[in-house]
């Protein structure tokens, strides 16, 4: 929990901001943070203040997303962007290692090393990266790719302005108040003419970084400011998961009729999965050139919602769309737990936004929670 | 390691050429792929001449006439291996449109002398002529995907050639889904990857150019486009591009046919 008393604070402008930038750029980084391309706020690579998306915001519906103006010139005045910061530590390809002689030994994908300094990370999000620290780094087998970019991160936290159209970490106790994980977490006060920005550290190197910059003591009007922020996104917050405890839930009602109901809609795209941020599957595959000389194994995302996800010796153990939409949502909510503890799902509504046909999971659970002793279906696996 | 070089045939029924040309395409792998089979009979290419067995032959387009119905047979016979690649080839291609239509009709329309033209009333995949070994999908198709194929059948291995969606490519790249954050129809969700999800990449719907993907959810996609206001002659044109035939984007466009 961050504490304001122990931990340094300070108030800054959008000077400095700019000034943060370029002082880790300086320092080595490579800054990624939000910026407007096609029609959306993404995250890509930060060289300046005006990367930024500043005066933007998103309007998100169920499968629906639009980049809208704002009326302030608030730098931080969305929710989430299509894809998160999964994809930077964990990327839908990863070289494993390469072979140039068949005859020859294999030899393995250097780690990264270009260090990586986030920028805008939300609650949820850090919540997520939280989750795949587990996954990657919590069991047995270490993940080097993973556990070098992590060990370079330098996290620049932002707590929610608004809460987006489909967010609900309020009801998964993750948001909407930055709590751990960050080096330093902005809170973007909007109250006055121009933008001010609370910066609180949660690490020694956030101080280090926050020393450089332009910036006046906090009061305790601006600590009140921030505080209040944060008490009307979470206000603000219409969805919600369903109270209860959905992993007993789910683990009961294998054979619910939802799952047929879902599956009608569902289009085993996989979009969901890709863009979650704790989903974390992957496929190997290995490959060989023409001359039968080269070789290379790589990791991909891949999706539980795909045929080859569950093939083993005779076929796809989940053939349907019914039993894949169930693995998701049973994995995510109920044997995610089992395996590492905690929820699968940290309520950022971005499988919500962005289902081209707009299946929403809290809906789901809550149809199944709302007759749970509804008549079982077929009691197939798949 | 020494092998001896496969004998390779290109095949070509009625098509644009656009899938041969992707091999002629490959222009750094070709040294590469003329070392490891020999390029036997590829008129586009050679002027190698139909002689004996081929260990793979590469078949492009599909069977319009009934001297190609015919010749389609003799290829089989002189194939170790066939492998369809494009979708006039493993679905009758846009041309099997035709299917829909009155093909004296078109003729009638297109030639001064109609009564000269031999042809079916059907544009239809290979696969429903003579057995196939595997199918490479695209229009036209990819040249990676195609080299993928080639060196997978020298190393006895399966090609990595996904049969889910085009929208896991597309979120891979790092594309803004179209659909959802503009509002433009796409046919990604049900369409077999391949592209790399070119079009979503500039900003354009999927035109479904690679076929349906391994369990397309058609009537799902249709209602959620019908209830953004897709009207019932748009969506069954929708589903009638380069894979018309394909029974999933068939079906499905039937159903909203008048
Ligand atoms: S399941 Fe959906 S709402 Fe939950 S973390 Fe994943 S994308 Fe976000
Ligand atoms: S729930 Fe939505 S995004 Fe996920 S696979 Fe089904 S249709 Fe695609
Ligand atoms: S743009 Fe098309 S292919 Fe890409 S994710 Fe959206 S629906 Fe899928």
């Amino acid at each position: 929990m961050i504490n304001a008393l122990s931990m340094p604070c300070a108030v800054v402008t959008a000077v400095g901001v700019g000034a943060l930038i370029a002082a880790l750029r300086r320092d080595g980084y490579r800054v990624i943070g939000p910026t407007l391309r096609d029609q959306a706020i993404v995250v890509d690579t930060i060289r300046t203040l005006d990367d930024l998306p500043r005066g933007w915001t998103d309007h998100q519906e169920v499968a629906g997303y639009r980049l809208q103006r704002r009326d302030d010139a608030a730098l931080f005045g969305y929710a989430l962007g299509p894809q998160g910061w999964k994809r930077l530590l964990h990327p839908p390809v990863q070289p494993l290692w390469q072979m140039a002689d068949a005859a020859g030994e294999p030899a393995a994908s250097p780690p990264e090393t270009e260090r990586l300094a986030f920028l805008g990370v939300r609650a949820c999000e850090l919540r997520a990266i939280a989750i795949q620290d587990r996954v990657f780094l919590g069991g047995a087998a270490r993940d080097p790719h993973y556990a070098a970019r992590r060990a370079g991160l330098f996290v620049i936290a932002v707590n929610c302005g608004t809460a987006g159209g489909n967010c609900f970490c309020v009801s998964m106790a993750s948001g909407p108040r930055v709590e751990s994980g960050f080096d330093l977490v902005l809170t973007e006060l909007l109250d006055e003419a121009t933008p001010r920005y609370l910066v609180e550290c949660g690490s020694d190197n956030g101080a280090k970084f926050l020393a450089t910059l332009p910036k006046r003591a906090a009061e305790e009007t601006d600590l009140a400011a921030a505080r209040a922020i944060s008490e009307a996104t979470r206000a603000s917050m219409r969805r919600a998961m369903p109270a209860g405890d959905h992993a007993a839930l789910l683990r009961a009602n294998p054979t619910h009729p939802r799952w047929d109901e879902v599956a009608r809609r569902c289009l085993t795209c996989g979009n969901c999965t890709a863009v979650c941020p704790t989903c974390f599957c992957t496929a190997i595959s290995d490959q060989s050139d023409i001359t039968g000389r080269n070789m290379a194994r790589e990791r991909r995302w891949d999706s539980c919602f795909t045929s080859e996800f569950s093939f083993i010796h005779g076929g796809s153990v989940r053939s349907s769309g019914r039993s894949r939409y169930r693995q998701w949502l049973t994995h995510k909510l109920s044997t995610w737990v089992d395996q590492f503890g905690s929820s699968g799902c940290v309520g950022c509504g971005r499988c919500i936004t962005w289902c081209p046909v707009g299946i929403d999971l809290t809906e789901e659970v809550r149809a199944i929670a709302a007759n749970p002793t509804a008549e079982e279906s077929r009691d197939d696996n798949a | 390691m020494t092998r001896q070089r496969p004998r390779l045939a290109v095949w070509k029924f009625a098509s644009c050429d656009g899938c041969q040309l992707s091999l002629l395409d490959c222009e750094d792998e070709l040294l590469a792929v003329a070392g490891a089979v020999e390029i036997a009979y590829f008129p586009e290419a050679t002027r190698g001449t139909v002689r004996g067995i081929y260990d793979v032959s590469l078949v492009e387009g599909s069977i319009t006439t009934p001297h190609d119905a015919a010749r389609i047979l003799d290829v089989r016979r002189r194939s170790r291996q066939l492998i369809t690649i494009g979708a006039c080839a493993t679905a009758g291609g846009i041309q099997a449109l035709r299917n829909l239509a009155d093909v004296r009709e078109y003729t009638a329309i297109v030639y001064a002398r109609p009564d000269y033209i031999q042809t079916l009333a059907t544009s239809t995949p290979i696969a429903e002529h003579v057995s196939v070994d595997f199918e490479l999908r695209g229009c036209p198709i990819n040249k990676r995907q195609l080299l993928e194929v080639l060196a997978a059948l020298l190393a006895h291995r399966r090609p990595v050639t996904p049969a889910h969606s085009v929208c896991m490519e597309c979120k891979a790249r790092g594309n803004v889904c179209v659909m959802v954050a503009q509002g433009t129809p796409c046919l990604g969700p049900v369409t077999h990857a391949g592209c790399g999800a070119i079009c979503p990449a500039y900003a354009r719907g999927c035109y479904g150019c690679f076929g349906p993907m391994e369990m397309p959810n058609a009537p799902s996609l249709s209602e959620h486009l019908a209830a953004l206001g897709m009207d019932r002659a748009t969506l069954a044109r929708f589903w009638r591009g380069f894979n018309a035939h394909a029974a999933p984007f068939r079906e499905e466009a039937h159903c909203h046919d008048d």
